[in-house]
């Protein structure tokens, strides 16, 4: 374990502390952890947005309530896609660097699946961002997920070259405990953001 | 160990090289707190010149110096710039300067990003003047109104420059705020609870909390704006089942918390002024550090205030009436604070001090006008009038300017190593006071006559004229007073007397290094028993605090004490990166993303996004260090 000796001129007998601690108790986690609370109120005036606009319009969503199959697998995938990463984060905390990379790959491939049935559900709607305020907030709240789920993907990507190159071990992986904090959030915030747009319309009306 | 050669050690691993590369590569706080200041100050010239140009527009009536259009920008642009380019920004100067000096830490818990911070506001300043230069400047006011900001009645790239400008200044100030928060928490000295917290610093953190949770509502109406305008899309436009509320609601959500977020570190660095020109401890310590943090909560929960005129249900507007009324209440126990600290001591009248004084004059005049429009009849008295101009101005002048100026007279001798002049210091605070107040206070008046606010001109004959002169030439004293600053600033630096490490005989941790304090800040970590280190032994409380002797806990490598968040006990030995370009190229990338944005070239955003990418990913590219074991 790597210590550094600390000398206090004074009574206290000189003591001995970690370098970077825990990961939970360095700057970076908590820098991770800020980053994410100021995320998660851009998805809440997101989100206000649309409230606010289905409660000041008559007929909402215009084009009824949209069908949820897609965003049921979706939510499914993304949902099961944190279990990987957190499969992950125990092996790097074994030592395992051959099974973190396992993992990452796992969570990548999971996440790269929701971008393209995304895309998919995005080009089946009969509307596009420019019909009226439902669509334009519709395409603009799910892009801006799937804008987190990208840089998502690629904090893992990142971490998944780091880790190639043994930047980790089982002491020292701050690293893989933000990306992998980041993704939980990602996840975390599409329950809300699939519970407003295909549950509500349904569960209102 | 003999002291020196750790000093001279110390003093060789944390220096920043010379040259561009230094220059672009620092992360030294101390040279991020400096450049925040200075550009800052520029920010606050333009808008001042910006002013004085508008105030000759309207110092007579039926006046054509300036076309409408022109002075649409103008005014625009003056709102803008003071208080987003200059308000905060200047307070995230004196923060970045001091945080870790209050707090007995080498540096910020993220250095990189502290630079970071800088070099995105920078650019943002570029953007927006970009748009001014090009001729095509935001031109609806700086709270922007939808439909007038719309694309129906707004076209041309001016809310490109609007959004855009605006986007890359929320980066900036939320990652500021992030250091800030985690520097508050995990770099403390050892010994320094919360209870023994410089008081600073809980305006400084209760601002970066309300920045953590408010900007994104502004980031968020700022993307849809863009949208709307770039796009085609639809958010604010009745006919496709839009509101033009949507706006205002997401503007002044973030808009009032933005207000206390410019105010409270102003409050805050009273708060350290006050004790030293009173010679003896704050009195209400508590009571002033649950204040600013009441303060900061109910911020969140007024913001319907500005909208009184909008046609809300009368019930909700009660409300939010009722909570301003309640903020009367936690900014009230500061002010009483103060005066009974100032009562109770034996107070100096420093120029540091006369601007505490101006400070309390103005906040009364500026809270008690706000307690007018803060009334929902009231309001719609004056709504929208030079009432509403006036008080504004009570507010950020009285609350921002003038506590950073105290602060100015009472730091700046600790960046520099010299004093300014009190003599020229009492003429400035006399001419600024004089000049504010024939200014902005005649302007209540104009507002009850029924002048609006933003016409670039007027008809003779309403009664408008004498008072608007009034108001120009106090206008023009305020400036003078301002340019008195300067002067004795540049004075200092010529021909001051040398500071030393403790001009004021003050009792926090900042005065406790060299005056400018060395690279590394402090020789050794200090250990903090009491609110007031550096007054112990005269309080008798015996010596407590180990100011000049402790852990200097390595001089081979750049590290300082991590400490618990609450108490403040020593829980790791924090690492701190190199030197490095990456924060600037990263800056400079989306410096290019946001030009793109505007201008529709979208080559240009992608390749910058594609370079910040690899800039961020190179910032974050740590081989493992050797470990001893």
């Amino acid at each position: 374990m790597a210590t550094t000796i600390v000398q206090p001129g004074g009574t206290p007998p000189a003591i001995t502390l970690p370098v970077n601690g825990r990961p939970h108790h360095t700057a970076g986690w908590w820098g991770m952890v800020l980053l994410i609370c100021t995320e998660a109120a851009l998805f809440v005036f997101l989100l206000f947005s649309y409230f606010y606009l289905d409660a000041q319009n008559t007929t909402w969503p215009p084009p009824g309530p949209p069908d949820i199959t897609l965003a049921v697998i979706n939510t499914i995938l993304l949902v099961v896609s944190s279990v990987p990463a957190r499969l992950g984060m125990k092996s790097i905390r074994r030592d395992s660097r051959g099974g973190l990379s396992v993992c990452i790959i796992v969570t990548m491939l999971m996440g790269i699946a929701f971008l393209i049935i995304e895309a998919i559900e995005w080009s089946q709607k009969t509307f596009t961002p420019q019909t009226d305020a439902y669509s334009s907030l519709f395409f603009t709240i799910t892009g801006f997920h799937y804008a987190h789920v990208t840089v998502g993907l690629l904090m893992l990507l990142v971490i998944l070259l780091r880790n190639r190159a043994g930047h980790f071990n089982a002491r020292r992986h701050l690293a893989v405990e933000n990306t992998m904090l980041y993704w939980h959030f990602v996840g975390v915030v599409w329950l809300f953001v699939f519970t407003t747009f295909y549950i509500t319309p349904h569960w209102w009306r | 160990m003999a002291t020196a050669t750790i000093e001279t050690r110390l003093h060789r691993l944390w220096e920043t090289p010379n040259g561009l590369y230094g220059f672009l590569a620092s992360t030294d706080h101390k040279a991020v707190g400096r450049r925040y200041l200075v550009t800052a100050f520029v920010f606050l010239a333009a808008g001042g010149v910006e002013a004085m140009v508008m105030r000759a527009q309207l110092i007579k009536p039926a006046n054509h110096l300036l076309s409408p259009e022109a002075y649409n920008q103008l005014f625009t642009m003056h709102g803008m710039t003071m208080i987003f380019w200059y308000a905060s920004p200047i307070l995230s100067g004196i923060s970045n300067y001091f945080f870790p000096l209050w707090i007995g830490a080498r540096d910020f818990a993220f250095p990189r990003l502290n630079m970071f911070s800088y070099w995105t506001y920078l650019m943002s300043g570029v953007v927006l003047y970009t748009g001014y230069i090009a001729g095509v400047a935001p031109d609806r006011g700086w709270f922007n109104y939808t439909p007038l900001a719309g694309p129906l009645y707004s076209p041309g790239l001016n809310e490109n420059f609007y959004c855009i400008a605006l986007l890359l200044l929320t980066v900036s100030t939320t990652v500021g705020a992030i250091n800030f928060i985690v520097t508050a928490f995990k770099l403390r000295a050892p010994g320094m609870s919360v209870g023994r917290m410089p008081l600073a610093l809980y305006g400084t953190l209760t601002a970066s909390f309300a920045n953590v949770f408010a900007l994104p509502s502004l980031s968020v109406s700022l993307t849809y704006l863009y949208l709307e305008h770039r796009f085609g899309l639809h958010f604010f436009d009745v006919a496709a089942g839009g509101r033009p509320l949507l706006w205002q609601h997401l503007f002044w959500i973030f808009a009032h918390p933005w207000v206390y977020i410019i105010i409270l570190p102003a409050l805050s660095f009273v708060s350290m002024i006050v004790p030293t020109f009173s010679r003896r401890p704050i009195i209400g310590y508590t009571w002033n550090a649950l204040g600013v943090v009441a303060t900061g909560v109910l911020g969140f929960g007024v913001w319907v205030h500005h909208m009184f005129a909008t046609g809300l249900p009368p019930m909700a507007m009660s409300f939010f009436m009722a909570g301003s009324m309640a903020v009367v209440l936690p900014s009230a126990i500061s002010i009483f604070v103060w005066l009974v600290t100032i009562w109770h001591g034996r107070p100096v009248m420093s120029t540091a001090m006369l601007f505490v004084f101006g400070f309390i004059f103005l906040f009364v005049i500026g809270g008690v006008d706000g307690v007018f429009t803060g009334s929902i009849p009231a309001d719609w008295q004056v709504t929208d009038t030079y009432f509403v101009v006036s008080h504004i101005h009570y507010v950020l002048i009285g609350i921002n300017v003038f506590p950073i100026l105290a602060a100015f007279y009472y730091w700046l001798p600790k960046i520099t190593g010299r004093l300014m002049s009190e003599r020229l210091g009492k003429w400035n605070f006399w001419v600024m006071f004089i000049g504010m107040n024939v200014a902005f206070f005649p302007m209540h008046n104009l507002g009850l006559l029924g002048m609006p606010r933003r016409i670039y001109t007027y008809q003779a004959g309403l009664g408008w004229t004498a008072t608007n002169v009034v108001v120009s030439i106090g206008a023009y004293v305020f400036a003078l007073g301002v340019l008195l600053f300067v002067l004795n600033f540049f004075w200092s630096l010529i021909d001051g007397p040398v500071a030393g490490p403790n001009p004021w005989d003050s009792a926090s941790l900042e005065w406790a290094t060299s005056s400018p304090p060395p690279p590394y800040n402090f020789a050794v970590i200090p250990t903090v028993r009491s609110r007031d280190p550096l007054w112990e032994e005269r309080l008798g409380l015996g010596k407590r605090s180990e100011v000049f002797e402790g852990p200097v806990i390595s001089d081979e490598e750049k590290v300082t004490m991590g400490t618990t968040p609450l108490d403040g006990m020593p829980q790791q030995v924090m690492r701190f990166p190199e030197d490095s370009v990456y924060p600037f190229l990263t800056a400079l990338s989306l410096a290019a993303i946001c030009y793109g944005l505007i201008l529709g070239l979208w080559g240009l955003a992608l390749g910058g996004a594609v370079f910040a990418f690899f800039f961020v990913t190179g910032w974050l590219w740590y081989a493992p260090q050797p470990v001893e074991v």
